[in-house]
């Protein structure tokens, strides 16, 4: 066995420096900003400001977890498979345990409403990973497909 | 009266333990789902090393989608102790 196939198979990033799940959450929290605004001047209309400012706070709690998944895997993929392993399970734990101490940290100030934080993170998480499947399933079918331009083949 | 308050007091107790208990309990179906996906995804790319691009890009969805039961557990922990 060569010295190249060893450094091959010493991380689970063959393809160089690129991560596609970096690429997956900057997309989703991109296309977010569309819709976000939206929600929190809705959410400041029925719950006031305090809505508002909850709802800001829930999706600022579901794209830094998604950035945060997303810059342990790109981590652990280009260190070795035991270390994506590794960050995956034990950055879950973490990730819950932060999002968990930020609430709790937060819910004695004033502007704390639950319902608003608590639909926004369930609605935002799964809308967002809906959303960004349409395009990934179209990409994974078609890998020449470029869907930022319409009609053009990718080089 | 003192009853009603102590009565009280037991309860907001209760409401508590049951919204960590069950955070804590919704958090154990997508460990184990995470732990399947990943591993999945490693034995993917070590038997098919030029296709590792699109099994990670499937791993993560896979795993923020598990993550989405784990975030149903941590709403319901915020309704409990904060609603």
């Amino acid at each position: 066995m060569s010295d190249e196939r060893v450094k091959s198979n010493d991380g689970v990033q063959p393809g160089g420096d690129h991560a596609p799940e970096r690429d997956i959450a900057f997309d989703m929290a991109r296309r977010s900003l569309w819709v976000f605004p939206a929600w929190v001047v809705v959410s400041g209309i029925i719950w006031g400001m305090g809505g508002a400012l909850s709802s800001a706070l829930g999706y600022v709690l579901v794209v830094g977890n998604l950035a945060a998944a997303a810059a342990l895997m790109a981590w652990g993929a280009r260190t070795s498979p035991v270390a994506l392993m590794g960050v995956t399970l034990g950055g879950f734990i973490v990730r819950l345990a932060v999002l968990a101490g930020v609430v709790l940290a937060v819910s004695p100030l004033g502007f704390f409403e639950p319902v608003p934080i608590a639909i926004t993170i369930l609605a935002s998480h799964l809308g967002l990973l809906v959303w960004e499947i349409r395009y990934v399933s179209l990409r994974l079918a078609a890998p020449g497909l470029d869907l930022s331009r319409p009609g053009k083949e990718q080089k | 009266m003192d009853l009603l308050a102590q009565a009280d007091t037991a309860l907001d107790g209760l409401k508590a333990l049951g919204a960590g208990l069950g955070y804590g309990l919704a958090a154990i179906g997508p460990g184990v789902g995470i732990g399947l996906v990943v591993g999945n995804a490693i034995t993917a790319m070590a038997r098919q090393p030029e296709s590792a691009g699109m099994v990670r890009t499937t791993m993560f969805l896979g795993i923020a989608f598990t993550e989405a039961l784990a975030l149903i557990g941590f709403v319901v922990f915020i309704l409990l102790n904060f609603a």
